[in-house]
């Protein structure tokens, strides 16, 4: 009988503690996506068109994969400085097996996708073997992924002139709506599946909770770390391939600036940047108030200059209500 | 007598500057209890680690059911069916329960990589059936108490099925109730045939629970005798070395009037409820009662570190709000936490760092240049005080064993020279010798005016050191004792005393 009453009094603790630490964060950045769509919908009558929304899906789908793949690297308590120009140097590789060797594109798409993923690996390996600070093995993987790009393509974009199709990656549509935005959302439900249900993803948890306990508990760490890079490098591949498709070319100047959204998506979402917590949707809805801040911004014709430093308030914003939020635990 | 599972013998380590292990031996049969002790810094832990894969040995041999075997990492012991608890807890906060404990062997599901969480969660259940713990295995280790996450580590290591059952003092953070749990557990375990090696600084739980005791001294191995044989005090006197300073006698009341501290009505949530004391100058004023009962949480609070919701702290009659630990500070009041490794220590830095760090401001000279001859002269003069026993001022306080970690942060604290300590557990995980130097390291404080609350877990401690023992028990105040009066049933009573 007495057993009976504690389980039942454990049980609310649960609840409780399921409320506060997950939903309780998610509804907060989902209403405050909410309350911003509301407000620019007011305030301009441009902006909750079906045009315009289609095109925010369009503009959040390749910073979506981004921020995607970066997730995973953040939960480890890791940090991927080079998603972007990875993502470009992807996109250039797709150009070199699609527009330059004239290979099918199905192998482009692959090689871009292959690219990504070799880059996630390289980093993977310089941090867990070679023992780098993520920070800095990511941020000359950057440079690199941002020179070698230059130099592949001669430093001019490269054009998929010769295949039509290529463009339908992105840009084709099912009723309407464009498939870079189902692949994102595909992408995301693939990755929430791998964050919740595999493997990777209760050892992505485990590492950026606590690493040297992982260890201890006979978990082969290095190769893990390896793999989780890896396919955060896989999904910048895949965002290469889908920037590609929609720009119809590979611009090789692209990508830097996009690490730093992606990032600010995450953390928006309810990643910790000290690692052990964060989930897709989450992510997924700080990338959409991303992209909703800046066209609605746009709409209202606020400069770009000013955009920047709204944008950058709100990530500050946004942390900072995290940060009190865990504190009143 | 039955099989011998492990057979060490001539194992060497060595770190930077420390030479942590010489040609140690060690012998644990099937179906025994085997106490390893020694003091801080002794090697204990360093054995056991060499031995489950964590550091590798530099020399000797290690047999495993008379086969020598190499364990290069932590899983070679798992498969061998070796599993540890280690001295520190090793949990991830941010899973749940059964999470932590199948982590790195989790049933799979379809194809290989999907894990079943169900499978867990109803083995983990079954598990804690086993061990009578009232746990939700879906409940987030973060959310857990000290002593309830000490009690998932175990669960964690039973749930291996191992032959070999190694646990580097487990009890530290423990209650008698959940101690007299894990000595069933053990007994059980031992009847099944499994090995156990047993290490813990609480001298009355070797007779209590062990057949073989080994003891350790700097690194060497000293001699493995049977528990029924031997008297605690050979042990201990094997263990140091020497004679020990004890204090058999409590402490008289003060006589001091001059009221230095003062709680009213603290509240907070529901860890702290109405709780109003006072403390007087130059006194120990203990703090007994159940893990949980909201010692610490009072504490924390005094000092800062959590927010209250209503109630009024004074400090020399002088009202004070204290919204920070700085402030706190300010007011005269330090804190040694429970938890070192999270709270009360920077364990990448070196234990000079680790000592003046937090007042610099003693230390600084001209524009700000640190006096680094007054720090090094200050820090070395604590270590010797307190006898830590490291290899320089420069080593990181990370390598130092658990009981000199303590003892650094006490060092922290003296420095900076409050009239107001408090102390949160000061001797968990800390040898016999060590332990009687900090008992008398508080009285001599206590009797150069310093006022002290002592909050512990261990009732003769709480018996032996305070002037006066407040009890606490789910966040309430349960009752007052002079040590005239204090007993430990009479204790026990107050502490157990449940709305
Ligand atoms: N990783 C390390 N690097 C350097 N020195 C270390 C390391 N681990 C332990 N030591 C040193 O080795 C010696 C033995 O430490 P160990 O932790 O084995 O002691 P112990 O007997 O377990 O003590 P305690 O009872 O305090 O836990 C100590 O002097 C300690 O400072
Ligand atoms: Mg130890």
């Amino acid at each position: 009988m007495n057993n009976k009453v504690v389980k039942t009094k454990n049980e609310v603790i649960q609840k409780r503690s399921l409320l506060r630490s997950d939903s309780k964060q998610k509804l907060l950045t989902f209403s405050s996506l909410i309350v911003m769509f509301i407000v620019f919908s007011l305030a301009s009558p441009n902006f909750a068109t079906f045009n315009n929304i289609v095109g925010i899906l369009l503009s959040t789908a390749v910073n979506g994969v981004l921020a995607v793949g970066v997730t995973f690297v953040i939960i480890t308590a890791g940090i991927d400085l080079s998603v972007g120009t990875v993502m470009t140097f992807a996109s250039v590789m797709t150009g070199v097996f699609i527009a330059f060797w004239n290979l099918p594109i199905i192998f482009g798409i692959l090689g871009g996708l292959a690219a990504g993923a070799l880059c996630g690996f390289i980093n993977g390996s310089l941090i867990a073997k070679m023992k780098l600070p993520p920070f800095i093995a990511t941020l000359g993987m950057l440079m690199m992924t941002k020179g070698l790009s230059l130099v592949i393509s001669g430093t001019k974009p490269i054009y998929f002139l010769e295949t039509p199709v290529f463009r339908k990656i992105s840009m084709g549509t099912v009723f309407g709506i464009p498939n870079a935005v189902l692949i994102f959302f595909a992408a995301a439900i693939i990755a929430n599946f791998i964050l919740t249900k595999t493997v990777l993803g209760r050892y992505t948890y485990a590492l950026g909770s606590n690493e040297e306990a992982a260890r201890l508990s006979g978990i082969n760490v290095d190769a893990w770390k390896i793999a989780i890079y890896t396919l955060g490098g896989l999904f910048s591949g895949l965002a290469g391939v889908m920037m590609a498709s929609r720009l119809n070319s590979a611009q090789p100047a692209l990508g830097q600036g996009y690490e730093l959204e992606a990032i600010a998506a995450a953390v928006i979402g309810g990643t910790s940047l000290s690692g052990g917590e964060g989930t897709i949707l989450g992510t997924v809805i700080g990338a959409f108030i991303m992209s909703v801040l800046i066209n609605g911004l746009r709409i209202l014709s606020i400069p770009q200059e000013w955009q920047t430093v709204i944008i950058g308030a709100i990530v500050i914003m946004a942390v900072y209500a995290d940060i009190i939020r865990r504190r009143q635990r | 007598m039955d099989e011998v599972l492990v057979l060490m013998e001539g194992i060497e380590k060595r770190f930077p500057g420390v030479h942590a292990l010489s040609q140690c031996q060690f012998e644990l049969r099937a179906g025994e209890v085997h106490a390893l002790v020694g003091e801080n810094g002794a090697g204990k832990s360093t054995l056991m680690k060499v031995l489950t894969g964590v550091y590798k040995k530099d020399a000797g041999r290690i047999f495993y059911k008379g086969k020598e075997v190499e364990i290069p990492n932590p899983r070679a012991a798992q498969e061998l069916g070796i599993s540890i608890i280690h001295q520190e807890l090793n949990l991830m906060p941010h899973l749940t329960v059964a999470q932590n404990i199948f982590i790195g062997r989790e049933p799979r599901k379809g194809i290989k990589f999907i894990l079943n969480e169900n499978e867990i969660n109803e083995k983990t259940k079954e598990l804690f059936e086993m061990m009578h713990l009232d746990l939700d295995p879906r409940i987030r280790v973060s959310d857990l108490t000290v002593a309830k996450q000490q009690m998932v580590e175990i669960a964690k290591a039973l749930s291996y099925n191992s032959e070999v059952l190694i646990m580097d003092e487990p009890t530290s953070a423990l209650s008698d109730a959940e101690i007299e749990e894990l000595f069933r557990i053990i007994r059980q375990l031992r009847d099944k045939g499994v090995g156990i090696i047993y290490i813990s600084h609480r001298m009355e739980e070797l007779k209590q629970i062990s057949d073989r005791v080994t003891v350790m001294r700097d690194g060497r191995y000293i001699d493995t005798v049977r528990t029924e044989e031997v008297t605690i005090d050979r042990i201990i006197n094997m263990m140091v070395g020497r004679e020990i300073y004890e204090t058999s006698r409590a402490n008289p009341e003060t006589n001091s009037q001059d009221v230095v501290l003062e709680v009213k009505n603290l509240n907070r949530g529901r860890e702290i409820k109405d709780v109003s004391f006072n403390l007087k100058k130059g006194e120990i004023l203990g703090f007994a009662g159940l893990m949980g009962a909201g010692r610490t949480e009072v504490a924390r609070a005094i000092f800062g570190a959590d927010p209250i919701d209503s109630g009024e702290i004074y400090v020399k009659g002088k009202k004070i709000n204290i919204k920070s630990p700085g402030d706190a500070v300010k007011c005269g009041i330090g804190y040694l936490s429970e938890d070192r490794k999270r709270y009360g220590l920077a364990l990448g830095m070196d234990v000079e760092s680790n000592i003046v760090l937090a007042n610099f401001e003693k230390f600084l000279g001209f524009l700000g240049r640190v006096n680094t001859a007054k720090t090094r002269a200050e820090a070395q003069l604590h270590v010797d005080e307190l006898s830590i026993k490291t290899p320089s001022l420069q080593q990181k306080v990370k390598y130092l064993s658990g009981g000199n970690q303590q003892k650094v942060v006490i060092g922290k604290w003296l420095v900076r020279d409050c009239d107001i300590l408090i102390f949160d557990e000061p001797t968990r995980g800390i040898d016999v010798g060590a332990k009687s130097e900090i008992y008398k390291l508080l009285n001599d404080l206590a009797e150069s005016g310093k006022s002290i609350i002592m909050i512990s877990s261990e009732l003769p401690e709480i018996l032996r050191m305070s002037h006066r023992i407040i009890v606490m028990c789910e966040g309430r105040i349960t009752g007052e004792l002079s040590t005239a009066e204090a007993t430990q049933e009479r204790i026990m009573q107050y502490a157990t005393m449940r709305e």
